[in-house]
């Protein structure tokens, strides 16, 4: 919905005319507009394509590269024209985003080259429309994946993985088995051992024919009791010191005993431990024997050994309301027959439907279609009843089966395509919920700068042109929006905030002091921040001056409060504070790479020197709350968030305006 | 306070009660929209035929106050955001909100979209939208203030009440959010409108009809130059 806002400017700013007989203080002054030209023509000459386009429809997003004043290094004098040497075909997406608003990706384009062409323009493909914005995602997340597997592959290749600690690398032998011969001999042994145990379970209860000494047939489970029993050990001892181990190995533990394979493997193993406890009494084995049965869990171990068992119970976890229903409208119609069949043959002699429940039983086996024929109807009712109930049995469950079947299927491949569309549609909406308000939040930068300009005048000696560079922030749309929310806010006597109480500070004298006794913070906190941005490169210079392995920002506080009596630490300082002075420098660059581009809009000679003050104006008020009384090392902590926080606001800004207007 | 609106008749009371009855009986109960099951996805696909084309240039020229290439900078803008040609309320009311991210506009986009929509058929065309901008941009101060007047005006019966007021001003007072400073207070547009009315209300019959708005605005510096404030907007 962003293309038309700027053309809507002009009668959101008439509409403005209902605040003002109501408002009390007068309005401020309207952003004058030198340059109002009539509207033209350009022509963007793309590869020897030429398009032509109002200039209005570029200006429509200010943060780019067609609608700031970036492209006119583009311009070609010769032809008047504004010439790209980039792909035509992708050029015209471009341009239809900026004359209808909506970002379209081409299917047979190539991913990557789309994102480059995105990229050049400075148009960030959170701005794709909900038409072809998951084909996007599913091709660059493909793209993704391939990159990297080959480097995953080519990360085993190498094999330097980092040391890990003997507990993490055993959890990783539990839960990959390929990454170590050793990991691999456990799977199959473990493997081998449920195996075993299964088979021990089944052949157990075959009759192994009439042993000597013995009346009857036994089944083999009594006949070799000792050899069973070993093997039953055996068999147990495994799983219980895998689970130990797994135990031992799980990062979380809790975690690890909550999960549903652990409970499989305690269920597994306790009969065993039950059984050697509990002593040969009467009344209790009863008991015993139905503990036995849950031996037969084991066989639900090999779920780790089989990708297909997981996905299986994953799938019917899915399909639980599917099968819910199934059970639920059976149930009905079970007990609607039961019932009828019940009545029907009450009046025959002999009916082995005695009561309604007995008479599940059979309507059960009838409309699965099973026909034991052990419950049969004698009645000429009951046979009719029973008819309309096979017959309604075959409706009644062959149907949803298959639509459970296809359901299986939809949902389980549709689960995984909703989770990972809500994991992107957050993260977007997100996105874009920041440029929506970043219009407000470039309006309270303004206001900052603006501030700043007034705290400035007291304390700077000079350079107006620099203030006054920074009071026109922005392209004629931004400035006279802006003067739009600033009558708003002088008509009802409020002011905008942004959870921001530092922006609460209005210029009091109080809050002047205080930033006129910050001013020699300025610097310091200056270079700090700067050294936050200085690489790694910087650090191992330093430190392999002084032999210390602390970072170059630690050596720097202790500068601040002890003096190292090495006098080659006190050249190395010298040269530090030569290096800091020239990242000092690059930093002020980085800072004017990082805010908007409609600032480039102010041709303006000192820029260099103005972003730089600015990005130190931009640190200084942020780390006013942290008193100066702080350690140096408290120092740095809060800098280094805020520094980042900066960066990150003034990035934001400057995503902001991509599609706020 | 008190409605002392002048021309209550009695009539209306019996009017109002009849209309009460009415509803009452299900026969007469006005249509609804058509339950959901007969609301089917073809439904989705049928073509707009809702499509509206303005005037000729030239007409609309005679009509406003603006220049020939004024229209067709505000024509373009226009038939790109509604290519149908018209505004309905909805359309209008997310526009307007682009401006004011941070708070709720939608009660004064609706007060001014009554204010647009002057033949009140639910849209504002092309030439309602260009005829109310040429009044606030370039007419005479007397006829912006009528036309401020009339958007304050909620029933259009030529004076403005508290309550009307009230509603305008928590409309404004919407705009701007939840986070300002100061916060805002519950009595603020209250207090606000408090302020207004005093100013305004000469005759201190609890309405502000029109003659006493004009008069206090032309009275009143800051509001004179206030109204010149958007005059180069276009």
């Amino acid at each position: 919905m962003a293309a038309g806002v700027a053309a809507w400017l002009p009668f959101a700013r008439a509409a403005a005319i209902g605040w003002m007989p109501v408002a009390n203080c007068p309005m401020p002054l309207a952003p004058g507009d030198k340059n109002k030209k009539q509207d033209e023509l350009i022509i963007l000459n793309v590869s020897g394509r030429r398009f032509q386009t109002w200039k209005n429809t570029l200006e429509r997003f200010p943060d780019t590269l067609l609608g700031s004043t970036e492209k006119e290094f583009f311009f070609h004098e010769e032809s008047k024209e504004y010439f790209f040497d980039r792909d035509p075909d992708i050029f015209r997406n471009v341009l239809n985003f900026y004359r209808t608003g909506k970002l379209h990706y081409p299917r047979h384009e190539c991913i990557s080259a789309y994102d480059e062409e995105l990229a050049f323009f400075g148009i960030i493909p959170e701005i794709i429309g909900d038409c072809c914005y998951e084909e996007y995602k599913d091709r660059k997340r493909e793209n993704a994946e391939r990159l990297m597997d080959d480097s995953d592959s080519e990360n085993k290749a190498e094999g330097n993985l980092p040391s890990r600690t003997c507990r993490q690398t055993m959890w990783r032998a539990f839960e990959n088995p390929h990454t170590s011969t050793l990991a691999l001999v456990f799977y199959y042994v473990t493997g081998f051992f449920i195996a075993v145990s299964v088979i021990t379970n089944v052949v157990e209860t075959v009759p192994c024919g009439i042993g000597p000494g013995d009346v009857k047939d036994l089944p083999c489970g009594e006949r070799y009791v000792v050899a069973f029993f070993c093997l039953d050990t055996a068999c147990v001892m495994i799983f219980t010191v895998e689970y130990l181990l797994r135990l031992f190995a799980a990062p979380s533990r809790y975690r690890f005993m909550r999960s549903v394979m652990s409970i499989i493997d305690v269920v597994a193993i306790m009969p065993y431990y039950i059984g050697l406890v509990m002593t040969n009494n009467e009344d209790v084995s009863g008991a015993f024997v139905t503990l036995r049965v849950f031996r037969v869990f084991r066989i639900f171990k090999f779920s780790r050994h089989s990708q297909g068992l997981r996905i299986l119970g994953y799938t019917l976890k899915s399909c639980a309301s599917e099968l819910g229903f199934l059970l639920f409208s059976l149930t009905m119609a079970i007990i609607i027959f039961a019932t009828v069949m019940f009545y029907a043959e009450k009046g025959s002699t002999h009916s082995k439907f005695t009561s309604i429940p007995a008479s599940f039983w059979y309507t059960i086996v009838t409309m699965t279609t099973l026909g034991y024929g052990d419950m049969v109807p004698k009645t000429i009712a009951g046979k009719i009843f029973g008819s309309i109930c096979s017959l309604s049995g075959v409706l009644v469950i062959a149907l949803p089966v298959p639509v459970i079947v296809s359901n299986f299927s939809r949902i389980y491949h549709q689960n995984q395509r909703a989770d990972k569309r809500r994991a992107q549609k957050k993260a977007r909406l997100a996105r874009i919920k920041i440029a929506k308000t970043g219009n407000a939040n470039a309006y309270l930068q303004i206001k900052r700068n603006g501030l700043m300009n007034e705290a400035l005048e007291l304390t700077d000696s000079g350079d107006k042109e620099q203030q006054q560079s920074l009071n026109k922030p922005g392209s004629a749309v931004a400035r006279q929006h802006h003067h739009l929310l600033h009558c708003l806010e002088r008509t009802t006597g409020l002011s905008y905030l942004l959870d921001d109480p530092l922006l609460s500070i209005r210029t009091s004298a109080s809050t002047k002091n205080h930033e006129l006794l910050d001013e020699p913070v300025y610097e310091q906190n200056c270079l700090e921040g700067s050294m936050q941005n200085c690489p790694s490169t910087h650090s191992p210079s330093l430190s392999s001056e002084s032999g210390t392995t602390s970072t170059c920002c630690s050596r720097r506080s202790n500068k601040k409060s002890t003096h190292l009596p090495n006098s080659s630490v006190s050249a190395a300082h010298l040269r530090s504070m030569q290096e800091l002075s020239t990242i000092h420098i690059q930093s002020g660059e980085q800072a004017s790479f990082n805010t908007s581009r409609s600032s480039l809009n102010d041709k303006s000679e000192e820029g260099l020197r103005i972003n730089c003050k600015s990005s130190q104006i931009a640190t200084a008020i942020i780390s006013i709350p942290t008193p100066p009384g702080t350690t140096p090392e408290g120092e740095h902590q809060p800098a280094i968030p805020n520094q980042s926080n900066t960066s990150m606001e003034a990035a934001s800004c400057n995503i902001v305006k991509v599609s706020a207007l | 306070g008190i409605n002392l609106k002048p021309g209550n008749q009695p009539r209306h009371s019996t009017k109002a009660l009849k209309q009460r009855f009415l509803k009452i009986l299900p026969c007469c109960r006005p249509r609804l929209v058509p339950s959901l099951s007969e609301y089917s996805i073809e439904d989705e696909f049928e073509p707009s035929t809702v499509c509206h084309r303005p005037e000729g240039l030239e007409q609309l020229q005679g009509q406003t106050k603006f220049t020939k290439k004024e229209l067709q900078v505000l024509y373009r803008g226009f038939k790109t955001e509604c290519p149908s040609g018209v505004v309905n309320e909805e359309t209008f009311k997310q526009i307007y909100s682009q401006f004011f991210p941070q708070g709720d506009s939608s009660m004064y986009a609706h007060f001014l979209f009554n204010a647009f929509d002057t033949d009140h058929n639910g849209s504002v065309s092309f030439e309602n939208f260009v005829t109310g901008l040429s009044v606030i941009l370039r007419g005479t101060i007397d006829d912006k203030l009528s036309w401020a007047f009339n958007l304050y005006d909620l029933n259009k019966d030529g004076c403005i009440t508290r309550e009307e007021m009230l509603d305008i001003m928590k409309s404004i007072y919407d705009m701007m959010g939840k986070y300002t400073y100061p916060t805002v207070r519950e009595e603020s547009p209250q207090e606000h409108v408090e302020t207004f009315f005093q100013k305004m209300d000469k005759n201190r019959d609890g309405v502000v009809t029109i003659e006493e708005f004009i008069e206090t605005c032309q009275k009143d510096e800051n509001i004179m130059k206030s109204m010149q404030l958007f005059e180069n907007v276009i």
